[in-house]
C-alpha cells in the first residue's frame, strides 16, 4: 500500500499541498494529521489540499479529514480540498461531507475562492 | 457438476498490519471469484472496514486478542465473517453518521462503508462472545453468449 506524501507549495498567501498515496489508519492519517498541525503552527489560515493522486480513503482517513477541516476552521481558516478521483469523490459523497467541504475542480478557481480577509 | 463453495479461514494478529493483509487476501480471493475490478475495490475496502474495527473497537489494540477472519465464496456469492474477542456490540448503539449532527464526528463511518458496499451485512454475537461482523456480496449474473442474462 503507498504511503501518503504531502508536497507543500506556496501560491501567494495559499498553501497547497499535493498528495499522493492513500489515505488510511496509520501512516497515511499520520501524514496528513502532521501536516496540517505544521501549516497551523505556521500560521497558515488558506489551505488547498490537492488528492489528484489520492485514490484512496479509508474511515479513518476520512476521520482525519474532517479533524483537517475543523482544525483549521477553529484556526479562523480555511480548507478546501482539489481534484478528487472519483473513488475519494464517491466516499465524500456518500458520507454526505460533500455538504462540509468545499470541493473545487479548478486550481485557478479554487486560488481565487479563498477569502481575502484571512 | 456439483457447485463448490470454498472455505478459507485466517487468524490475524491484533496489530496494524493485519488490516493491510485481510484486505489483500479478500481481495486475491473476489478476484479469483470473479468479481469485476469495482466490486474487488469494494470487498477489499468492507473487509478492511471489518477488521479496523475489530483492531481498534472490538479488540481495542490488545495484541494478546486475535481476529478470526472467515472467507466463503462459491458460484453466486462470497461472505465474509470478522469476528473479535471484543465485549460485542449492538448495530443500534452506532450513531447515524449521515445525521447532520454527526457529519463533523471523526469515527463512526465505519459500519456505513460496509452496509454501503456490500449486498447484505449483519452484526452478529460470535460463537463465544465478540461481535462478529458479517457481509455478502453476490456474483453479478453471467451473461449468456447473446449478451442476455439467462433467465434461470
Amino acid at each position: 500500500m503507498a504511503v501518503l506524501r504531502g508536497t507543500c507549495r506556496d501560491v501567494g498567501d495559499i498553501a497547497v499541498v499535493d498528495f499522493s498515496g492513500k489515505i488510511t489508519l496509520g501512516e497515511g492519517s499520520a501524514v496528513l494529521r502532521k501536516t496540517i498541525r505544521d501549516l497551523i503552527d505556521q500560521g497558515r489560515r488558506k489551505i488547498l489540499f490537492d488528492l489528484s493522486d489520492v485514490d484512496y480513503i479509508d474511515s479513518s482517513g476520512i476521520g482525519e479529514m474532517v479533524a483537517a477541516y475543523t482544525a483549521v476552521r477553529s484556526a479562523n481558516g480555511e480548507l478546501k480540498l482539489l481534484h478528487l478521483t472519483r473513488r475519494v469523490h464517491d466516499i465524500l459523497q456518500i458520507t454526505r461531507l460533500f455538504t462540509v467541504f468545499d470541493v473545487q475542480t479548478d486550481e485557478d478557481a479554487a486560488l481565487r475562492s479563498f477569502r481575502s480577509t484571512l | 457438476m456439483r457447485a463448490e463453495t470454498h472455505r478459507l479461514e485466517v487468524a490475524l494478529e491484533t496489530v496494524l498490519e493485519s488490516i493491510d493483509l485481510a484486505e489483500g487476501i479478500v481481495t486475491r480471493v473476489s478476484e479469483a471469484a470473479g468479481f469485476g475490478e469495482e466490486d474487488v475495490h469494494k470487498i477489499g475496502m468492507a473487509v478492511r472496514e471489518g477488521v479496523v474495527n475489530a483492531y481498534n473497537y472490538g479488540n481495542q489494540q490488545d495484541r494478546r486478542k486475535k481476529i478470526f477472519l472467515t472467507i466463503e465464496f462459491g458460484p453466486e456469492r462470497l461472505a465474509v465473517h470478522v469476528l473479535d474477542q471484543g465485549p460485542g456490540f449492538s448495530e443500534a448503539d452506532v450513531p447515524d453518521c449521515l445525521a447532520e449532527e454527526n457529519l463533523l464526528r471523526t469515527s463512526g463511518r465505519g459500519l456505513f462503508l460496509m452496509r454501503a458496499f456490500m449486498d447484505e451485512f449483519c452484526v452478529q454475537r460470535g460463537p463465544s462472545g465478540g461481535a462478529e461482523l458479517v457481509m455478502v456480496k453476490n456474483l453479478p449474473k453471467k451473461i449468456s453468449g447473446n449478451g442476455a442474462v439467462p433467465s434461470s
